[in-house]
This record gives structure tokens, C-alpha cells and sequence, in this order.
């Protein structure tokens, strides 16, 4: 038994730690939150020189082949960069669902584009309704000829417009089981029928969008594994929620150090900040929040590596606790710097707005708790 | 990263579970399936018993040095061994402050005699310990301890007061910390003794607490004779040597706070099961289903963050003041557990011992109320607080 990460693994953290100081400070971030594409040609080169776009890729598909405690690892450093863009959705979600769902055809035509950089991808899951279990599924396609007619509406879709080819998850079949007669489909831009509105948002660095499919018609070779789609999209949901909560863990550590750092330096009443216990013990509190967080979804991200029954239970657990302790660590980090913190001028925005969006990605605290009452049987 | 076992841990741990599979006194367990907290005076002679029987069969001081009556084996054993208790809810061991502190201390700081003479006995519960710390005016503020020890001839004479003393009366010996030099810095005028309680002039009173329990003491010391071979870690070094047990009690206790959490936790998914929420079970009910879910997250919480704080240690690094968190996060817990236990009882959360009314014989309620100095005993939440942020985050000082 061992909980602590390799060689390797640390020279990853090093190496992205320089990386993202050097290729996306926070005056990069604001650029691109700014702008729609929340990425620019450059920085997405060189994400893909470094390898990290295809991080989890086998290598037969020009991929790294390492694990989602490999890629904790990244994420952790992109989230306290408040990294803008579609690695995430490319990565994560529309790569991971192509990996996991998609024919073999599939994977050799998008994973090499996707690993190199020159494809951008995503999943569109979630629906109006907001239903994040199988009943949320409701988009249709219904068989016509050899393929099939998609019609229907998807939200909250990431990066939606710039991506290159969208995942979407349609119910072919409906029946007593929800999660029966879910089928993934691959349809890139520019298909007819398809139209992708970007929504406004609260946190910027993050681009959600609207998807709607109106008679869209594809053939048989865009579906991936056929009316089985349910499994392997709940294992994408699993694994990018296990990646977000590397996200809040790297974000809610930096809203820490800069609190720390602030506490330090800025003085009332003659003294610094921190040395008053009303600041240093809700630092303590931060402190004791971002070290949980750490620990739950590093255990979540072997759960996935190792595939081990009890991984669900591992990935609600980690949502449902670091949703919770990045809101507490990143509204702490605000009051503890006073009005200066509660500018625009001030980083810490960035965080507190990415903190509560990622609270309501895949499930928030309420959801995975109710999701762990039910998988340990209460 | 790797939560798998090397074959050599799996045959650890499987002499562990045949061991308890067969050695496991039936009627405790009935006992225990209420998730009570810390033993009660009823049972200390019953759990002499038990840590004499566990330490026989090497599952005591499984770290310490074999040529101190350990086993030289490393904390993840340790980890294991703990893992396996709580799953079986065995008994807790008695003499939990030599175990967690006294010992590791006087591995630690010990002459070669005093390491040979003390810890074989700490195992086998022949001789329990106390932790004379505290002070009526020396709390939080432990450095301000008033106790103290004048030389005279090959001895020093102890005259002062403790209080808070757990385990007093059933005690053989005490790590003492008294003032030695009541000239220099507050900090630097202590020593550490260990104290024969058997010695004339110890005076113990038991102090009855909120439970109606005297679990803890005063003891006063008037003209207390200790030997000069008694200090540990050197004359007015006590501080320093009183910190390190500190440190150890956080992360040692820390493998039996997990134990505790995790019986506590189980003892209170039963009680919901058995509880009603209009007309259904409580496990139904939405609000009961989030709070449970709650606590069960935590208490894994709780083990994954110890599990990292192993790896450190067997990584060579030190027990640091990180563990303050570890206690801080289950006190907060605990607390939380003890509280929704009386909340799943209901109105019958105000009957207590003696009733047929009282649920589960009123032990939830005995819990429930010694939960309460878990958030004072072995340094206030408070002082955990100003540790973590002085000596993790490098605060200044108030």
C-alpha cells in the first residue's frame, strides 16, 4: 500500500506547475475568458507538444497511455491556473466516451486527431430537464433506413462550439429501464440539422453551450457500441467527475496559499491579519478542507485506474466532499481579503465562480450524497 | 499510488482476522453494536484481560522495536491491524496513553534502561499510565504549569496539583511534566518526568464529569519523591520531549480515533435502521439519508487523509503537526455522529438509564454527553487551529 505519487508523477506536477506559470498567468486567463473560443491555436499546440492531450490515449492511437491518477495529476495544476478551454471537454469527455464507446473505426479516426491537437471534441449528455441519471436521456433517434434521425435539445454541453465533433447521447429504444436503450452518436460540425449556441455564463473560464438536433440524419457508422450506451457513459460521467474534483482540488489549494500569503503581509490594527485568530483559524479550516479533498479523489482516481467495484462509490464520495470544501475554501478566501477580494481586479473571482460551477457539474454535493446513501444500501 | 496489499501485509492481515475470528469475546460485541464511545469503568478489569491476550499474540506495540517488546513492524501493519479491528469491533486497548504517547516517547528520548524497563510492561497492560499535563490554571496554556520539582540530594521533590488526569486511579506510573527551573523562559524550565503513582504524597480524587462518570482525576502531589534516573529527555527539557508526545498521541490515537468512527458509524446506521420517520424507516428519509451519507463520506474521509499521513511517515518524515487536522476533522465528526443519534431518537433522546422507554438502554445518551470533551481532551479545537495555522501555514504568532 502506498498514497503518494511517483517520480514521475511528481515531475509531471513540476513540469505543468512551470508550464501553465509561464503559458497561461491570470492576465492569459482573463484574455481568454474574454474571448468565445476560451483558447487560442498557440496555447492548444503546445498542450498537444507536451503530450497532454493525449495523456490517457493508448499509444496505438498516439496517446500516452497513462492513468486517471496520471491525469489527476495535470488537472490538479490546470485548476489552479483556472485554465479557459476545451481540454477538459476534449479530453475528458468527448476523447474518454470515444475510448470507452466509440467502434474501431471510431477511435482511429478521431484519437490520433484528438491526441495531436487537431481535433476538439465533446459529449452532449445533459438536457433540459437537468436529470443527471439515465431518465435524463431523452433525445431521439429513431432508426431510418440503415440510419437514424436525431431530434432534441441538449445543455450544458462544454465547448460545444468549437469542438469538431460532438458525442451525443440519444434513446433509441425506451422501456422499463431507463438506462436500457441509451445509444452514443458521433456527429461532427457542420452536419446538418446541427446548431450550437454558446450560453453566457457565470464562470467564464468555462464555455457551456446549447446543442439542438433538428432531423439530423446519421449513419449506422456513427453510432458506437449499440444499445448498450448507458455503461460505458456512466463510466465517462465517473471519470471526468473524478477529473473535475483534481480541478477544485489545484483551485482550492491556490485560494489557500494566496489567503496565506495575504494574511501575512496585510496588517490591522498593527499586526498581520493572520495573526489574529478569528483569520488563522478559518485558514485552518481551508487548510483541513483542500487536505480531505486531496485525499478522497486521489483514492477515487486509483478507484478508476484499478477499476475496483466499489469505484461509484469512491467518485460520489469525492464530488460530494470537494464540491462542498472548494465553495467553503473559495468564499473563505474572499472574506479573509476583505474588499480588495471582492474586486474584479482580484484573482480570487476566478476561483469563487469556478467553484460554484463546478458544484453543479455532474452532480452537487446533495445528488452524490443521495448517490452514496443508496450505493452503500441505507 | 497503490491501495493493494503486498502478500506480505495480506498474511499480516489474515493472522490478524483468524485471530480475532477465534479470540473475539462474543457478549462484547452485542455490546458494542451501539457504537459507545470510550470504555466505561465497568469493564477496565475485562479489558486488562483483552490487551494482555491481544499483546500476547503480538498485536500490541506492533511497531515498537523487538528489543522492546514490539514486533519492529511499520505503521502500515499498524494501519492494517486497526482496519481489522474496526471491522470486528473488537475491544480498544486500555492503557491507550502508553501505547499512543508514553512509550513512543520513551523509545524516543529514553535511556537504554528506561527502554528496557518500561514499554514491555505498557504492552502488557501490567502497568498503566496516566498523562499528568494538565494544571487547574494551566489548560490550553500548558507552559504556564505551575507543578513543581526541587533537586535534594540523588532526588527531586514534586509538590503541586493535575487535573483532567484520565486513567488516575487506575494508574501505576505518570509522564509528568513539572517546572524545574521556575527562573528561566516559561517554555524552558520544565522536565519530564515518569512518575511512580504508587510513591507517597500522590493523592488521586476522581472528578465526576457531565456523564455522572468519574472516568478522570485530580491528583496532588505533596513531597512527591522521584528518582533523578526518572527524567526522561533531560533536565529542563521537558517541552520539548511533552510535544513529541503530543504529536505521537495525534497520529497514533489516530489509527483508534478511525476505529472508534468507524464502530460509531456503523452503531448509528443500525440505530437509523431501527428508528422511524413517518411511518418508514429513518434510513427512508431524505434528510436522514443526506446526513448519514454525510458522516459515512468523513469517516472515509478521515481514513484516506491517515492513509497519506502513513505514506509520509513511512517515507522516513516525522509525525508533523498535520495530525492536528486528522483530530481537529474527527472531533468535528464524532460530535456530528452523537448528535444525530439523539436526533434519530427523537423525543426518547431525553430518556436516559433505567427505563424500558430508553432506547438501546440509554448507552446513546452516555455518548452522546462524553462526546463533548472530544473537542477539549488532548488540546482544544482551538489549539489545534492555532497549530495548523502557525506551524502549517506559517501564520505569525498572536
Amino acid at each position: 500500500m502506498n498514497f503518494g505519487f511517483n517520480d514521475e508523477q511528481e515531475l509531471l506536477r513540476s513540469t505543468a506547475r512551470k508550464f501553465f506559470d509561464n503559458e497561461c498567468p491570470s492576465t492569459t486567463v482573463r484574455t481568454l475568458m474574454e474571448a468565445p473560443e476560451g483558447m487560442t491555436p498557440e496555447l492548444w499546440k503546445k498542450l498537444a507538444e507536451q503530450g497532454w492531450l493525449g495523456l490517457i490515449a493508448p499509444e496505438e492511437h498516439g496517446g500516452m497511455a497513462l492513468g486517471i491518477v496520471d491525469l489527476v495529476v495535470l488537472l490538479e495544476e490546470m485548476g489552479r491556473a483556472v485554465v479557459p478551454g476545451p481540454f477538459f471537454s476534449t479530453v475528458l469527455l468527448g476523447g474518454l466516451a470515444i475510448l470507452e464507446a466509440g467502434s474501431d473505426a471510431q477511435k482511429k479516426a478521431w484519437l490520433p486527431k484528438i491526441c495531436s491537437g487537431e481535433a476538439r471534441a465533446t459529449l452532449a449528455w445533459m438536457e433540459p430537464s437537468a436529470e443527471l441519471g439515465a431518465a435524463g436521456v431523452t433525445l431521439q433517434a429513431a432508426a431510418k433506413g440503415s440510419g437514424f434521425t436525431l431530434n432534441g435539445t441538449k445543455l450544458f454541453v462544454h465547448d460545444a462550439h468549437t469542438a469538431d465533433v460532438i458525442v451525443v447521447a440519444a434513446r433509441t429504444s425506451s422501456g422499463q429501464n431507463p438506462e436500457d436503450g441509451i445509444s452514443l452518436f458521433l456527429v461532427p460540425k457542420g452536419t446538418p440539422g446541427l446548431a450550437v449556441t454558446l450560453l453566457p455564463t457565470m464562470d467564464q473560464t468555462r464555455k457551456l453551450c446549447e446543442v439542438t438536433l433538428t432531423n439530423v440524419s446519421v449513419g449506422s457508422e456513427a453510432m458506437g457500441a449499440p444499445l448498450a450506451g448507458w455503461k460505458p457513459l456512466a463510466r465517462v460521467i465517473d471519470r471526468a467527475t473524478v477529473g473535475l474534483c483534481a480541478e477544485m482540488c489545484g483551485g482550492a489549494q491556490k485560494v489557500l496559499d494566496m489567503t496565506v500569503e495575504y494574511a501575512k503581509i496585510r496588517q490591522a490594527f498593527g499586526r498581520p491579519i493572520g495573526s489574529y485568530q478569528g483569520v488563522k483559524h478559518k485558514a485552518a479550516d481551508m487548510l483541513v478542507d483542500v487536505e480531505n479533498s486531496k485525499s478522497i479523489t486521489y483514492y477515487a482516481a486509483w478507484a478508476m485506474d484499478e477499476d475496483v467495484p466499489e469505484g461509484p462509490l469512491a467518485v460520489s464520495m469525492a464530488k460530494a466532499y470537494v464540491s462542498d470544501a472548494y465553495r467553503r475554501v473559495s468564499g473563505a478566501g474572499i472574506q479573509l481579503h476583505g474588499g480588495i477580494g471582492f474586486t474584479w481586479e482580484h484573482d480570487l473571482h476566478l476561483y469563487f465562480k469556478r467553484a460554484k460551477g463546478s458544484e453543479f457539474t455532474f452532480g452537487d454535493a446533495t445528488w452524490h450524497r443521495e448517490r452514496v446513501a443508496q450505493l452503500v444500501n441505507l | 499510488m497503490d491501495f493493494a496489499l503486498t502478500p506480505e501485509q495480506t498474511s499480516f492481515r489474515d493472522e490478524v482476522r483468524s485471530w480475532l475470528k477465534k479470540n473475539l469475546p462474543k457478549d462484547w460485541t452485542d455490546r458494542m453494536r451501539i457504537g459507545s464511545d470510550v470504555p466505561r469503568p465497568e469493564v477496565y478489569d475485562f479489558l486488562r484481560k483483552w490487551q494482555r491476550q491481544m499483546y500476547e499474540a503480538g498485536f500490541v506495540g506492533v511497531t515498537w522495536p523487538k528489543e522492546y517488546g514490539g514486533r519492529g513492524l511499520t505503521f502500515m501493519e499498524e494501519m492494517i491491524l486497526h482496519e481489522e479491528i474496526a471491522i470486528t469491533k473488537a475491544p480498544p486497548v486500555l492503557n491507550i496513553l502508553a501505547i499512543g504517547m508514553a512509550g513512543p516517547t520513551i523509545i524516543a528520548y529514553g535511556t537504554e534502561e528506561q527502554k528496557r524497563r518500561y514499554p514491555p510492561k505498557m504492552l502488557s497492560c501490567e502497568e498503566i499510565w496516566c498523562q499528568g499535563y494538565s494544571e487547574p490554571n494551566s489548560g490550553s496554556d500548558l507552559a504556564s504549569l505551575q507543578t513543581r520539582a526541587e533537586k535534594v540530594g540523588d532526588h527531586y521533590v514534586v509538590n503541586g496539583q493535575k487535573v483532567w488526569t484520565s486513567l488516575a486511579h487506575q494508574s501505576d506510573w505518570m509522564m509528568l511534566l513539572a517546572r524545574t527551573d521556575p527562573r528561566a523562559e516559561k517554555h524552558k524550565g520544565i522536565t519530564y518526568f515518569l512518575l511512580d503513582m504508587h510513591s507517597p504524597g500522590v493523592t488521586v480524587k476522581p472528578l465526576k464529569q457531565i456523564t455522572g462518570d468519574a472516568e478522570f482525576n485530580e491528583v496532588y502531589f505533596d513531597n512527591v519523591e522521584v528518582p533523578e534516573a526518572n527524567i526522561l529527555g533531560g533536565l529542563n527539557n521537558g517541552w520539548a520531549v511533552g510535544m513529541t508526545t503530543l504529536m505521537y498521541e495525534r497520529l497514533a490515537l489516530g489509527f483508534g480515533l478511525q476505529v472508534r468512527l468507524r464502530i460509531a458509524l456503523d452503531g448509528l446506521v443500525d440505530l437509523a435502521r431501527r428508528s422511524r420517520k413517518g411511518g418508514a424507516p429513518a434510513t427512508k428519509d431524505a434528510i436522514m439519508r443526506q446526513k448519514l451519507a454525510q458522516l459515512w463520506i468523513d469517516t472515509e474521509v478521515f481514513k484516506y487523509t491517515g492513509a497519506r499521513a502513513v505514506t509520509k511517515l513511512l517515507k522516513g518524515e516525522l509525525p508533523g503537526p498535520e495530525a492536528s487536522a486528522g483530530k481537529m476533522m474527527w472531533v468535528e465528526g464524532h460530535q456530528r455522529l452523537q448528535e444525530l443519534a439523539m436526533e434519530l431518537q427523537g423525543p426518547y433522546a431525553q430518556l436516559g438509564r433505567g427505563t424500558k422507554w430508553a432506547v438501546d438502554g440509554g448507552v446513546w445518551q452516555h455518548s452522546f454527553l462524553r462526546s463533548r470533551a472530544n473537542s477539549i481532551e488532548g488540546g482544544t479545537t482551538e489549539i489545534q487551529k492555532n497549530i495548523m495555522g502557525e506551524r502549517v501555514l506559517g501564520l505569525p504568532k498572536g
